[in-house]
This record gives structure tokens, sequence and C-alpha cells, in this order.
């Protein structure tokens, strides 16, 4: 048993006191000389083409410094598909999108100015249903798709309006469908939603006239940001800095590369004045990214006994306007498909659809609460049908170790144990207790649902990190993840004061990231922060003791082996005489005599995702997954038979994390996760008007959860099997606690009154008519 | 017409020459470069922007400045410092109350102006009270427990 100072405690988060004095700086809050302010001139309609633009009126407007237009903008930015540019071009794709931006020396001025733009438009034919989009002879929403370059891992089909077709074929489908005592097929849907951070988000840059480009941004990934930002525009990547502050929220909406061209573009234009753009909350929901729109069709062979035999699976993702992350999300959805389950026999199509709504892009879990819904409510509806408990037929079919995942992966035997997870939450809810349905006149259920979740990333992504040791002995960690609220830096700085067994308040992290100075990091994304960043930071912490061991072991004349570095010394241990203070060689050792020796400690680590291949085209098998945190979740909940109102009386959660880290920050994700998901459960949904209008682009017609919507309880079960791979053995679990909800809250409201639900939201009027509908049927 | 108005904010008297359609989220975050206030909607709807003007949480996006002329405001920047913190703010650190930090000052000025009136609030006083401050992050349960901790420090009961 390992005796940990660090690890596994409750270390109040590093970034708190800031915040909560209101000293902590974020985007918004930056001010630089001769700043300029953005506003944005958006299309009024989904479809349509652009046939004039006529600006001249603005840029006569005192106070105006630059007006920018798609045609002046002629470039793709893209991570997995260059399928956008950073103003519409020639045509506009969903309304919403911005034509023409405006920089000027204050808010009140853009705006004006962007009155005083006159766009004539032509309105062209638009599609917003995803299976109408795949049909022969729709409108499409790209005709260059051939042209657009894309990741060697997506398939998209010019003349169609498919950005990539995610195909996975196991065993023979057929023959399990044949082998099956019961064959049960359905569909599901859940609608766009958008990630509701509560920082909108903004960016600054400035692109100066010696060629220098410096940006400020809300952005998640400042590598990826500088990368993107690189290619598109075809500037070299050391003429580019890229700076990112505190961020207020993420939750994938802030991945990759946003508006961070745009300020650039215009900053250029005016003459390298700094140019600021804060998104208004309504771009927030329209004009930036959302989350995708998911039809799910499940069709499931299954014995008698309970041991499934094939799955027949086809996911439609409603990308909207452009599908640069969408594109992943399929494909990780694709290679999850089943859920956490073994199954022998499987067909899974996942399929990026381009339609005119505004464009997907990652949201909290990846695409895997969108299909999570579909799959775990189609595991109680099979279960239903064997007459099996839903508790043992997910049981009955979980892919523990050893077992073999949909792409042919055989499960480590040191993966997470998703059967622990699955028994734990039963345990939780009282599963199988008897307890009164009927409490005051409300109905009583309970519902289940497992999950599982790796990163979807590039099978060699990398992470860096940068340990200092200073003159007083105190030590400095650069990392490039960021902190959006997820609290990996509080847990990093953990792991470094357990690896050098030194006190925590003398460990730093830096707060700002800034692409000149900091280590590399892919992206802060996909959960990997704590596996990947955690990792590279153990290398880094041993790297430096590495350092400070060598020139220590000359100074005291003992063996290197010898050494142990612990309270800020480097000592044999048992020797008091033969020990010297961290401090003493922070810049170089001294010798009696009072020659130098060794030089500044700059401890180095990395790590680069271990053993992930490549995914066949033809059958996506292969090793997608660096780790598979595993889940479940649990829901009770109260069903009002009169008006179909549901509340959620209790959630419980577990999930195998390998080891907790700090108990505190993960049960802030998990409760945060919960909450964000019984909103979309209940109330979140993009309702658009026949021409693709949003009509709920603001925070009173489009609700979250509130104080007053959380559920009465919340239970979270921590299991630890250790992965061995990872940093004391944790994995990732900032999406997770969001993926189930859905499922389980629909397998609890069935419980409750029979009624079965398909689509999200499972609003009041959805949940009534299933009561009355199932009224007229009796 | 420019208008000059004058009030007292963080416990320093300030005047300034505003324009009438002036909002105070603006003055405060702009002119006095208080930038704890956090912008979220602009449109009264996520609680970000709070201030207390005379003691009462009000949303400084919908609020004019000259509304503020002869008044006392309060920021985030007001109640605490990292030396000497506030017990809410204090609260909030401890029990993990802080993920992003977006919501936190709005949410803590809330807080604040509930204790202030009610210094022993239930649960459900707690959530009404900061029924108009949207986190997206915690899900709401360590804030409503920083603020049951604070209420009981604040009364003396607990340390
Ligand atoms: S910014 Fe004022 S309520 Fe949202
Ligand atoms: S902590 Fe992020 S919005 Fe509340």
């Amino acid at each position: 048993m390992v005796k940990y100072s660090y690890v596994g405690k409750d270390v109040p988060r590093l970034d708190a006191i800031e915040k909560v004095t209101g000293t902590a700086l974020y985007t918004g809050d930056l001010r630089f000389p001769g700043m300029l302010h953005t506003k944005l001139l958006k299309s009024p309609y989904a479809h349509a083409k652009i046939k004039k633009i006529d600006t001249s009126e603005a840029e006569k407007l005192p106070g105006v410094r630059a007006v920018l237009t798609g045609e002046e903008a002629p470039y793709r930015f893209g991570i997995y598909m260059s399928d956008k540019t950073i103003l519409a071009i020639d045509k506009v794709r969903h309304v919403g999108e911005p034509v023409v931006a405006v920089a000027a020396d204050t808010e009140e001025i853009a705006e004006q100015a962007v009155e005083l733009i006159k766009v004539e438009y032509e309105e062209l034919p638009a599609v917003f249903d995803v299976r109408k989009a795949m049909e022969e002879g729709s409108p499409l929403v790209h005709e260059n798709l051939s042209e657009y370059k894309h990741a060697p891992f997506v398939y998209p089909k010019p003349g169609k309006n498919i950005a990539n077709h995610f195909k996975l074929r196991k065993g023979d489908v057929e023959r399990g469908f044949r082998e099956a005592d019961v064959v049960i097929e359905n569909e599901f849907y859940q609608p766009q939603v958008q990630n509701v951070q509560m920082e909108t988000h903004t960016s600054i840059g400035q692109w100066l006239q010696n060629g220098q480009i410096n940006v400020w941004t809300s952005a998640q990934s400042p590598f990826a940001v500088r990368h993107l930002l690189g290619v598109g525009l075809g500037v070299p990547l050391h003429r580019i800095n890229v700076v990112v502050p505190y961020i207020g929220g993420g939750f994938g909406g802030k991945a990759g590369l946003h508006w961070e061209p745009l300020v650039v573009l215009l900053s250029k234009k005016a003459g390298g004045r700094p140019v600021k753009l804060v998104m208004t909350r309504e771009e927030q929901f329209y004009t930036t990214a959302v989350r995708q729109g998911f039809y799910g069709r499940i069709k499931t062979g299954v014995k008698r006994d309970g041991k499934i035999t094939a799955m027949e699976i086809l996911y439609l993702w409603d990308a909207g306007a452009y599908a640069d992350y969408g594109v992943n999300i399929t494909r990780a959805a694709g290679y999850s498909c089943t859920g956490p389950y073994e199954i022998p026999n499987i067909k899974c199509d996942s399929i990026t659809v381009y339609t005119n709504h505004p464009y997907g892009t990652a949201y909290r879990g990846f695409g895997h609460p969108e299909f999570h819904f579909a799959t775990e409510r189609q595991m109680d509806l099979v279960a239903r049908e064997i007459g099996m408990d839903p508790v043992e037929f997910r049981l009955k079919n979980a892919a523990v170790p050893g077992r073999i995942t949909a792409t042919g992966e055989k499960l480590r035997e040191d993966a997470g144990r998703v059967d622990e997870c699955i028994k734990a939450v039963a345990e939780a809810i009282g599963w199988g207790k008897k307890e009164p349905k009927q409490v005051g006149g409300k109905l009583r259920g309970r519902g289940i649902a497992a999950l599982w979740k790796a990163p979807a990333m590039p099978s060699f992504t990398s992470s860096s990190a940068i340990l200092k040791l200073n003159e007083d002995g105190s030590v400095t960690l650069s990392i490039s993840s960021t902190e959006m609220g997820q609290g990996t830096p509080t847990a990093l700085a953990q792991i470094v004061a357990e690896e050098l067994q030194m006190p925590i308040e003398k460990i730093k992290v830096v707060t700002k990231r800034e692409t000149d100075f900091g280590p590399y990091s892919w992206q802060t994304v996909a959960s990997r922060g704590l596996f990947m960043e955690g990792n590279a930071t153990l290398d880094a912490a041993k790297n430096l003791k590495e350092q400070v061991k060598a020139t220590a072991a000359e100074l005291l004349g003992v063996p290197k082996e010898k050494l142990v570095v612990a309270e800020e010394k480097v000592f044999v241990p048992g020797q008091p005489d033969k020990s010297l203070p961290l401090a003493s060689l922070a810049t170089a050792g001294i010798f009696p005599d009072g020659r130098g020796i060794g030089g500044p400690v700059l401890g180095y680590g990395m790590y680069t995702a271990e053993g992930l291949t490549n995914l066949d085209p033809e059958t996506g098998q292969g090793l997608p997954a660096l780790m598979w945190t595993f889940g479940a979740q649990g829901a009770e909940v109260e069903v009002d038979p009169e008006t179909g109102d549901v509340r959620v009386l209790k959630m419980a959660s577990a999930f195998d994390i390998g080891k907790t880290i700090n108990p505190t920050i993960v049960k802030g994700q998990i409760y945060g996760g919960i909450v964000q998901g019984i909103g979309s459960a209940f109330m979140e949904e993009f309702i658009f008007d026949q021409k693709g209008k949003l009509l709920n682009s603001n925070l009173t017609d489009y609700k979250i959860c509130r104080a007053q919507d959380i559920p009465d309880e919340f239970v979270f079960i921590p299991i630890e099997n250790p992965q061995l791979n990872a940093p004391h053995g944790a994995r990732g679990v900032g999406e997770h606690p969001r993926i189930s909800i859905e499922p389980a809250i629909a397998n609890a409201i069935y419980d409750a009154v029979g009624v079965d639900l398909f689509e999200i939201p499972m609003s009041r009027e959805k949940v009534w008519l299933g009561l009355k509908r199932k009224g007229e049927r009796k | 017409m420019k208008k000059e108005i004058e009030f007292t904010i963080n416990g320093e008297r300030r005047k300034l020459i505003v324009k009438p359609n002036e909002l105070l989220l603006n003055v405060i975050r702009e002119d006095l470069g208080l930038t704890g206030t956090k912008y979220g909607c602009g449109t009264g709807e996520c609680g970000a922007c709070t201030v207390l003007v005379d003691g009462e949480p009000v949303v400084s996006c919908l609020t004019l400045a000259v509304a503020a002329d002869k008044k006392t405001i309060t920021t985030i920047e007001g109640i605490g410092t990292s030396e000497n913190p506030y017990p809410l703010q204090l609260a909030f650190v401890e029990t993990g109350a802080v993920q992003c930090g977006f919501c936190t000052p709005g949410m803590i000025l809330s807080a604040k102006a509930l204790l202030d009136k009610n210094p022993n609030p239930t649960e459900n006083e707690i959530k009404q009270a900061i029924a108009g401050n949207l986190c997206r992050c915690t899900g709401y349960v360590k804030i409503i427990e920083a603020i049951k901790l604070a209420a009981e420090r604040m009364r003396g009961r607990k340390r």
C-alpha cells in the first residue's frame, strides 16, 4: 500500500482565492493601448447566395478602423475538416453566420457601422433534417467538399451532404441476428443544444507590422490555436504567440480554433492595433458553435438467456453548416457505438450530415451523451422484451477486462470495471428493493444506465511539462493544459508535491498559458488532461530529481543511487551530514573551495499516448483508446401523473477513476456534469422556425438548470481499480458524469409510469402525452 | 447630454461624467477597471454582473449608471481580499464551490445580500436568493454548501 501525503487529499484549488476575490483575469478583462472593438453583421438566412456587399457607408463612419468581408479572408481553417472560412464567402449556410466584421474605437460605433452595411442575398433552398439532407437531390450545403483538406481518418462523400462516414464491422451481423431469439429495433433523437459557458467566446488579436501575431483568447488549447492559425494563414508558428488566461467554462465549445483568425485579420487591416471580440450571448447561441443534433436507430439481437448476439447501428449527426469537429465526434461515437458491452457481431454506420443549422462542435461527452441515450434506453427495452432484470442483463454483457470491444480491442487486465460501477449504483438507488411506488399521488421509479468513454484524439498526441527549481527551493510547474474550471492544475501540483515529498505551498503552477514559453500540449479536451499532463508532470519531477541528485552526488561524494529527495532536501537517509537543501542547488552547486558544478535545474517531462493505432477504414477495427473510463448512473424520479412533471429525487453515479487525486475536485466534476445532463434531459433544446432561425437564443427562452432544478440528493461512489500506465492509476472523469443522465432518467420514468420516451428533452408535455396515450390504450 | 454622477463604490467616493444611456456594468468594468464584475449575457438573465446597490443585488447590465447616482455600490473587490477574505469568500474556497469562477463574484454578492438580511436561511431560501445567478460548472451543490457554512460561521457557531 502506497502512503500518500498529497495525492488523494482535499487540497483547496490553487485558483480559488483569485476567483472569489474577483482578481482572476479572463480574456475579456484584458486591456491594451489602442484596443478596438468588434461587431458582426450576420446572416438572416439559413442558405443564400451573397450577391453584393456594400460597406462604403460603414467605412465613412468616424471611429471605424477596419471593415472586413469574406473575400478579404479567403482562408480555410480546421483541425479535422477545413470546411470553414472565418466570414462567409459567396454564400451563407446558416442563420447567424458572420458576413462582415467591423473593428472600431468603441462597440457602439462598431454596432452603428454594422447597421450601415448593405448586403444583397438571394435565398436558396435550405435543408434542416438529416435524413432529408442525405436524400438524392437535396440542396447541397458544400458544393466543393472534394476540395477541402481533412484528416486522413475522415471519409467525406463529395456531391452529398456527408462530411464523414465512419464504418465499423465486426463479426457477421446477419449470422448474429439469425442466432438471436428476439430482435428489437428502435429510434432515438436528441436536438441541437449549446454548451452555455458563462463566459462567451472572447478573443483579442494583434498582427503587428513586423509580422508578429499576438493572440489572447478564451481557448481551451493554446497550441492548437497557434497551429491552426499558422496553417490557415500561412504564417510560421514562431511568429505567433497565443496567450490563454483563465477560461470561464469550456465544455468542449472552446476547443480547436474559433474567432482568433477574425480578430487577427481585423488587426492587420487596422494597422496592427489590438482588436477584441466578445461574443454576445445571442451570438454564443447561433453564431458560434453548438452541439450536434442526433438521430439513432438501433437493432439488437438477443438470446433468451440475455446474451446479445448482434447490433446494427445507424447514427446520424446534424453537424449544421460546418463539420470541423463534427467529423471526429461521429468517429468517436462510431468506435464506441455499443456502449460498455461485448457484442460479437456489429455493423455500425456513424455519419456526419451537413444541414443549414448552426454548426456543431464538441460538448462535454463528445457524442457519448447522445448515443448513450440510444444504447442505454435500448438495453432496458431489450431486457424487458426477454423478461430479464435490466441490471442483470447489463452485467451479463458487460465489457470487463479480457473481453473484446467493438473495435476488436481486448480490454487490458487493469482496465476499469463497469460491472462494479453498475452494482454500486444499483445498490445506491435501492435497486430491487420493494418500496412504495405511490407517494402522495405521485409515482416513483428507478432507472439505471451504464457508460464508457475514451479520449477521442489522434493516436500519437502528446503533452509535456517543465518543472523549474527556484533559488529558494520552491518549484514552478509549467504546463499548457488550460484551467477552465476542471481543476487539473491543482491535481498536478499534488502530484508534484507527492513526487518531491515537498509542501504543496512551495509549488506554483503557472496560471497563464503562453505558447512562446510553455511546453507543448495537444489540447485540453477529452478528459485527457490528468492522465497525459499527469504523466508528463511526473516525468518532469523525476527528471528534476535526477539533475539534483547528479550534482549532490558530486558535492557529497556519495553514489547517486543512495540519494533521496524529500522535505526540500537531497540526502542519504540516516546520514545527517550527507544532506543539502534543494535551494543550494537551484542555480548551481558549490564546492567548498568555491568552484561551481551543475547548473540551473529545469526538469522536463513528456508523455505520448501509447499503443493507439489507426482504425481500418472499412471495418473500424484497431486501438482507439488510451483509457476507457467506465461508469454507471442511476436515477430515482417522481412523476406527477396529472401534469407529467418529473422531479429527480436522487442521482447516483459510480465511475472507475482508478485513483482519486483530489476528492473535492472530483465531486465538483460529478455534480456539475449531472446538473448539465439534467438540463438537457428536461429543458434544453434549439427551437427553429421553418426558415432555420433559432427562436430561443437567450437564457430566458433557452433555460439551463438553476439552483432550484437540481436533484434532492447526489450519491457518488468512486471505484478505484488503478490503471498501471496512469499517474497514480488515475483515469479522466471530466466528461463522464454528464453522459448517462438522460437514459437513466428515461428508464426511471418508465419504471414510474410505464411511459417509454425516445426523444430528448423529456419535457413535461411529452411525458403527459405519453401518459395520455397509455390511458387511451387501456 | 452627459451627466455628472457621484457614488460610493467599495468605500471610495467617485465622481464621474457619464452618458445618460451608459450601463452601470460598463462604468464598473471599463471606467473604474473593476473587472471582477462579469458580462455573461447583457440581458439580465445570468447574474454574472451582479453588484450590490445600497445592499440590494442588482444586475448591473440592466442598470443605468445614472440610477446609481448618490448610491452606495459594492462589487466583489469591495468585500474582501486574499489576505483578508470575507467569510463567504473563504467558504467558497474551502467547500470547492469555485470551478471556472465566472459566476462566482455575482454568486457571492447575491449570497451576501441574503445573509445580511437573513443570517439563518433555509436551503430553499438560499436557492431562491441565487435563482438569478446561473452556474454551468458546479451544479450548485457546493455553492449551497458554502453559503450554509458561511452563514453558520457568521452567526458565530462554527469556526
Ligand atoms: S450579464 Fe447581467 S445578467 Fe447576465
Ligand atoms: S463556476 Fe463556472 S459558471 Fe459557476
